[in-house]
């Protein structure tokens, strides 16, 4: 049986290893190399790395960076943060990562999926939604570079275009979540889950096993990819890279394998 | 000795790491003199079918690769992509085939039975080995990590050397003489992934 996934992600910034909170605010939590190494001996089911310093400053891929980290890790790696060109696409899959996000690029470039899912295979390229709901209609609408850019469209519009252009993933991220544990947003996960094609996984706001146990057993084959909960321990926020064991993973899953849905 | 293929493509890396922790010897292979009979061959491969294999061909190693695996007999673990491209062809691509293991690579959606189901076929999945191969010795409970939306159908049965179900039987392993290859991605398995690229350096 394929099982939900488990995914922790980490967020960098000119090198470092660093939590934000609504995407603001960055916090230095340490070294990449030594938290995926934790991660490693933890057997997590895969890892996200976005680099968050790369679109705003307009800067592609720390490949430097990147080929220390995939040459340590023995589990399945995704990187985001901004890739520009099916070169850079195919670069970093060299270096030996599974799968590249793409965010920006999927509003300014559209053609960039497709060129870089011909040449790398869709299941390697997953679009990256980032929403924010907005100020004044209080809707959930797709942003951009760091969430400092509306595209006016929703989330399901974006999802839509991207699984056109030759998407193999969506990766749903709510900025409003991001960083405050107050659990997944089921109303923006429920727009897109009934809706595509394509395996989904869930970023912002994960706080505890529990949010990922319900959101197993609502939506059942997804991704529950998570960052504060996997990298600190209790109220005062102590960083410590941290895991569900084999058996309470097992536990989860098995939320997932009796699950009923709820319409 | 494994002889890791470096031709551009994939986890080279990945695969040397494992390779070191466990203290194995082993060499990226960059060039045809860095191939001989007595190695055991990795193929890793990631990416569409057509752009792996054009890489491969255009290494200068394919030719010297060729026959040591058709006539030295040389053992080769083709990953993912390595495994279809030991195929005849694929539906993904045009180009031929390295036509090491007699079957054709399919789509997903393009096999018997198939029903609506999420594409690609993406995370940790359970396989049933289907004999008592070496190559899944001392993995007690055998999952791994597979993401692709191609599946490798051997022309005859009995070259699957395990399954796994999405939600029907596919080929999650094959073998035919000194070629085995596997869907999945053991350099991104953990232990059960370490433990079958130690089975396959004792092979």
């Amino acid at each position: 049986m394929l099982r939900p996934r488990i995914i922790p992600f980490l967020t960098i910034s000119k090198g470092l290893l660093v939590k934000t909170t609504k995407f603001r605010h960055p916090k230095y939590i340490g070294d990449p190399l030594n938290v995926i190494r934790i991660f490693n001996e933890k057997q997590v089911d895969e890892l996200i790395i976005a680099d968050i310093s790369a679109t705003p400053n307009r800067l592609g891929p720390d490949y430097t960076l990147l080929s220390a980290i995939a040459s340590e890790c023995r589990m399945p790696l995704a990187y985001c943060g901004g890739i520009t060109t099916p070169d850079e696409v195919e670069k970093v899959i060299q270096l030996g990562f599974e799968k590249i996000g793409i965010s920006t690029a999927l509003h300014s470039n559209p053609s960039l999926i497709e060129q870089s899912a011909s040449r790398v295979g869709s299941q390697s390229i997953v679009s990256v939604i980032d929403v924010k709901k907005a100020a004044l209609s209080g809707r959930h609408q797709v942003f951009t570079h760091s969430a400092t850019k509306n595209t006016g469209l929703t989330p399901l519009q974006a999802a839509s275009l991207a699984q056109e252009c030759g998407a193999g993933e969506i990766l749903l991220s709510s900025i409003d979540r991001d960083g405050t544990l107050a659990g997944y947003d089921h109303n923006l996960i429920s727009s897109l889950a009934d809706n595509l094609r394509l395996p989904l996984s869930v970023l912002g706001g994960c706080g505890s096993l529990q949010d990922i146990i319900d959101i197993f057993s609502r939506f059942g084959l997804i991704g529950c990819v998570a960052s504060s909960l996997f990298i600190f321990k209790g109220k005062h926020k102590a960083v410590l890279p941290q895991y569900p064991a084999e058996d309470v993973k097992i536990k989860l899953l098995a939320t997932y394998a009796s699950r009923t849905i709820i319409v | 000795m494994i002889s890791i293929l470096d031709y551009g493509i994939g986890n080279c890396r990945a695969f040397a790491h494992i390779y070191h922790s466990l203290g194995i010897d082993y060499t990226l292979a960059s060039l045809p003199e860095h191939l001989h009979p007595g190695q055991h061959i990795i193929l890793p491969g990631v990416g569409a079918f057509d752009s792996a294999l054009t890489r491969l061909k255009s290494s200068g190693m394919y030719s010297k690769l060729d026959s040591l695996v058709r006539e030295k007999l040389v053992k080769v673990l083709g990953v993912c992509v390595g495994m279809q491209m030991m195929a005849e062809g694929s539906e993904e691509g045009q180009i031929e085939g390295l036509g090491w293991i007699p079957g054709f690579v399919r789509h997903f959606s393009s096999s018997s039975n198939s029903c609506e189901r999420i594409l690609p076929h993406m995370g940790w999945n359970d396989i049933q080995p289907a004999t008592s191969t070496p190559l899944f010795s001392n993995i007690s409970d055998p999952y791994f990590y597979f993401l692709h939306s191609y599946v490798f159908h051997p022309a005859d049965p009995f070259h699957v050397l395990a399954h796994s179900c999405y939600p029907n039987p596919f080929a999650a392993a094959v073998s035919y003489n000194n070629v085995i290859g596997v869907q999945f991605h053991p350099e991104k398995s953990h232990h059960s992934g370490v433990q079958l690229l130690k089975n396959f350096s004792t092979f």
